[in-house]
């Protein structure tokens, strides 16, 4: 860690604990007394709000599995009996499920406002790869989870992307057969995919909160980054993460839980599909097979490309890319405050990304097809192109002096500081 | 200031981020044929928007149309008879229900008797309300089509969204302000009531019959209601629309008997949210104002 | 700053009041997470259960389950009953009743362990009060004891046709359910 801690053990029960495992000069080091910029807006309360949906995913999954029954006959019995019989199941489940769309919500936001103040430019590469880790291991335990209700969405949906592996025949016939089977362990979807699905879906949020733990240790050796992309230089730029930066992370995960309880209490099946209502039928497909709506954005790439094994190469290539965004990226200058062409281009981003969410609900034909085509592309484009071509052509407006000159009045606060830099606001 | 243009921008954002992200959601069950959904009209019900609660005396009136109409043929075997004595339901007295379970046709198997025979016994409280087939095969064998459980119909289907796709996502931002989820009950009800005459062109298969809001328009049950046909309640009203709408109703609460709770509950924790993050909110503001900032 | 001095009242009050918010939020939320391992309301709906007494002829002895556990039933003969009243529950070695619906320190009489003008029909809890297992004795070929109740064959606890321990190493009488009879031939435990 770069920031020591200038904890003081206050009683001899602190000294002697202290002695031999310094957990509170470790907690104030990186929590208390840790120098936040102050600058930073709601955008950074994301990282706590998704602590807080993990630990909640967490809670309520060990809560609901000590009723749930993970077998291919009792699975959808199991969950009928918490949503009716088990005290407060109804409350339990609505919170579970609602909570994933929630960790999503949270964790999209918590990206774009990375890739939009720079936040994965050096030094804080590994810290970004870590998140990309974890966004992987989001979406694997998401899909999982989504299986264990055994619905037909249940169901087919991991008969559509399981029977995806099945594309490696064309590189090596026979391989893609032989993983797929090997993942149902079967020859078709049943109740072995799903006890194994819940045994992963158990396992995989523990190996998450390691991620994590990891993500936050290469965050404080860096620091935080800021609006305006610049270092942390003197006292004045920052303020002790106690209680300043708690109390905004507070406020922020409180007005969060709004929107969460919204969706608990008034719209719990609004996020679902009415049809994993339906238990689940080896026999009879659904009209349309669609997963959660975390996912569509990647379900529109797959299905934009003709081949199969081309749609699955671009669907994972479209997380893979991410992994190297710290490199392809050749701008100077950190954060798209001043970075005023690139600004248009990430918002292009934006609407690309929120177009295929859409068009990954709606059926593979006519117009859908090929604006799914134009959306994939320009994803594509903006990671491969924009990013290291604009860096170096574009001309950043200038950065401010400091982060104290970006927002106090006058400069830095210091008596003798320097003149005051152009007000940013 | 730099600050509240810039959180107002992000919260804007966020939200409208949030909602076309959620936009995407295709309400998929009931399915678009062809490329075009079924226009299902949006009814009122006393348990839609957020301080909705089921009608005591509607789910009662329900309750008889199923039992006196729809479990010749379906079951509704995740409800138990005691679901119908207990609050939040239609709440009928508990003699009543045991009585009404100890005549009920279709028995409970239990055993292995001292025999080791299996056997027929009356159900009781405990036990589920089934319907006369043992399983879905019998049920195929007996009518050409299983007549399914209606424990989760409600929740099993849904209106699809029939609009143009730029207009998509203020639909979808509408149903999210007002908790909608009633999407189940107006397709049941749409259902009961479409039942007719095919259009002209359209050739209606042997065994099946035309509904207007059923995807593909070609139904396997007979109608079950009709104009000269429903339930008479105790006081002597009733109409095909009454039915239609109660029984919607009735399994609306088969689907969800926690609704009740979960709406007044709901209320509570919005408005301790509320103020909480407020009070934080201020809280906050005031801390940071000892610094500048 | 000159309002320094009634500020910190204000920021206190809010800092405190918003904290004091949250933290009872939190409690309350707490609750639903330790609740839902209580029973759940399957569990609770057959936690009363409802016996018919009809088929039980005098002499003869039937076993129910209630919450997971034996119930024993016994129809008993005019000779077992007097044998039971016989005997002074100072001299058992539990002389308490360990009757449900009875105070603790009810004297372990045969009246207390039966309804009045019910007296043949006894019904207890057939697990013995040793270690748990279940005593000999409902079935026409079982070993009664010495007592003509029941026999525990595990370490040898004998109970009488009260079902009161009588000789071997359980501390306890058996206990009695609490019940009620519905109706003449009907009982219902819990």
């Amino acid at each position: 860690m770069q920031h020591s801690s200038s904890y003081e053990p206050k009683s001899s029960f602190a000294r002697w604990w202290d002695d031999r495992l310094p957990i509170m000069r470790l907690m104030h080091g990186q929590f208390v007394d840790f120098p936040t910029p102050r600058n930073l807006n709601y955008l950074w309360t994301f990282g706590g709000i998704l602590t807080f949906c993990l630990a909640a995913q967490i809670l309520t999954g060990v809560v609901l599995a000590m009723h749930y029954q993970p077998s291919g006959a009792d699975a959808f019995n199991s969950v009928e009996a918490i949503r009716r019989d088990v005290n407060y199941g109804w409350l339990l489940r609505n919170l579970h499920a609602v909570g994933a769309s929630m960790f999503f919500i949270a964790v999209y936001v918590h990206i774009f406002r990375g890739l939009y103040y720079g936040s994965y430019k050096a030094p804080r590469e590994v810290l970004w790869i870590v998140g990309v880790l974890i966004f992987l291991v989001m979406m694997a335990t998401a899909f999982m989870g989504y299986a264990l209700p055994w619905g037909q969405m249940s169901f087919w949906g991991v008969t559509v992307i399981t029977n995806l592996f099945s594309s490696l025949n064309e590189i090596i016939p026979g391989v893609g057969t032989a993983v797929v089977e090997w993942l149902w362990g079967g020859y078709s979807v049943s109740g072995t995919t799903l006890n194994r699905f819940f045994a992963l879906h158990y396992l995989l949020p523990f190996v998450l909160a390691g991620l994590v733990i990891l993500h936050i240790w290469a965050l404080h050796v860096a620091g935080q980054n800021n609006p305006t992309g610049l270092d942390i230089k003197t006292k004045s730029d920052s303020v002790p993460m106690y209680p300043y930066a708690v109390a905004k992370d507070t406020v922020g995960l409180f007005a969060f839980l709004i929107l969460f309880a919204w969706f608990v209490f008034f719209l719990p099946d609004y996020l679902g599909h009415a049809d994993n209502y339906t238990e689940a039928n080896p026999l009879v497909t659904p009209p349309h097979i669609v997963p959660e709506w975390y996912f569509l954005p990647f379900y529109a790439i797959l299905r934009a490309i003709p081949s199969k094994l081309g749609g699955v190469i671009a669907m994972f290539s479209a997380i893979a890319v991410l992994v190297f965004v710290p490199w392809l990226d050749t701008s100077r200058v950190r954060s798209a405050k001043y970075r005023p062409l690139y600004k248009w281009f990430f918002w292009l981003l934006v609407i690309s990304s929120i177009g295929l969410g859409y068009l990954g609900a709606k059926p593979p034909e006519g117009a859908y097809v090929i604006w799914s085509r134009i959306f994939t592309f320009y994803y594509f484009a903006h990671f491969l192109l924009v990013m290291p071509i604009l860096g170096i052509i574009e001309t950043p407006k200038p950065l401010p002096k400091s982060i104290s000159a970006s927002v106090l009045p006058g400069g830095a606060s210091a008596p003798q500081g320097a003149a005051a830099a152009p007000e940013t606001r | 200031m730099t600050r509240a243009p810039m959180m107002r921008a992000t919260i804007e954002a966020s939200l409208a981020a949030c909602a076309l992200l959620l936009g995407a959601v295709a309400p998929a069950a009931a399915a678009e044929e062809g490329g075009h959904g079924v226009h299902i009209e949006r009814q009122t019900w006393s348990f839609g928007g957020f301080t909705g609660q089921y009608d005591k005396a509607q789910l009662q009136r329900g309750f008889q149309i199923y039992q006196d109409n729809c479990s010749t043929c379906h079951s509704l075997k995740r409800v138990r008879f005691r679901n119908l004595v207990e609050p939040g339901g239609p709440e009928f007295p508990e003699e009543s229900v045991k009585a009404l379970a100890h005549g009920w046709a279709n028995k409970i198997v239990d055993g292995p008797d001292d025999q080791g025979k299996m056997f027929d016994r009356e159900p009781k409280l405990f036990d589920p309300i089934l319907g006369p087939f043992k399983n879905e095969k019998e049920g195929r064998a007996a009518y050409g089509a299983a007549p399914p459980d209606l424990s989760l119909m409600a929740k099993a289907r849904n209106v699809e969204y029939t609009g143009t796709w730029w207009w998509h996502p203020v639909s979808m931002a509408r149903d999210i302000a007002t908790s909608y989820q009633e999407g189940g009950a107006d397709y049941l009800y749409a259902l009961l009531t479409g039942y007719g005459e095919a259009p002209g062109d359209m050739k209606v298969a042997e065994g099946l019959h035309y509904n207007a809001a059923f995807p593909g328009h070609q139904i396997a049950m007979p109608p079950p209601l009709a104009a000269d046909s429903f339930v008479k309640y105790q006081d002597k009203t009733g109409s095909l629309e009454q039915n239609a709408r109660d029984i919607a109703a009735f399994l609306s609460w088969a689907a969800d008997p926690s609704l009740n709770g979960r709406k007044s509950t709901g209320w509570l924790v919005m408005l301790y949210l509320l103020v909480t993050t407020a009070l934080l909110y201020a809280g906050k503001r005031v801390l940071w104002s000892k610094i500048p900032h | 700053m000159a309002s320094e001095a009634e500020e910190p009242n204000r920021r206190d009050f809010l800092v405190i009041a918003g904290n004091a918010f949250a933290a009872v939020g939190a409690a309350a939320t707490l609750w639903p997470f330790v609740a839902q391992m209580n029973p759940d309301a399957g569990a609770q709906a057959l936690a009363s259960v409802e016996i018919d007494l009809s088929p039980v002829k005098e002499g003869q002895a039937i076993t129910a389950m209630w919450r997971g556990k034996p119930i024993f039933i016994r129809n008993r003969t005019a000779d077992e009953i007097k044998t039971a009243e016989a005997v002074d529950p100072k001299e058992l070695p539990d002389p308490e009743a360990r009757n449900d619906l009875l105070p603790e320190t009810t004297p372990a009489l045969d009246t207390n362990r039966v309804k009045e003008g019910k007296d043949n029909w006894l019904i207890l809890i057939g697990i013995c009060t040793h270690l748990g297992c279940i005593p000999k004795g409902q079935s026409m070929g079982d070993s009664r004891g010495d007592f003509g109740g029941w026999f525990c064959p595990c370490h040898g606890s004998h109970y009488d046709t009260s079902g009161r321990i009588r000789k071997g190493p359980a501390p306890r009488n058996l206990e009695v359910p609490p019940y009620e009879f519905v109706s003449d031939t009907k009982i219902k435990i819990g």
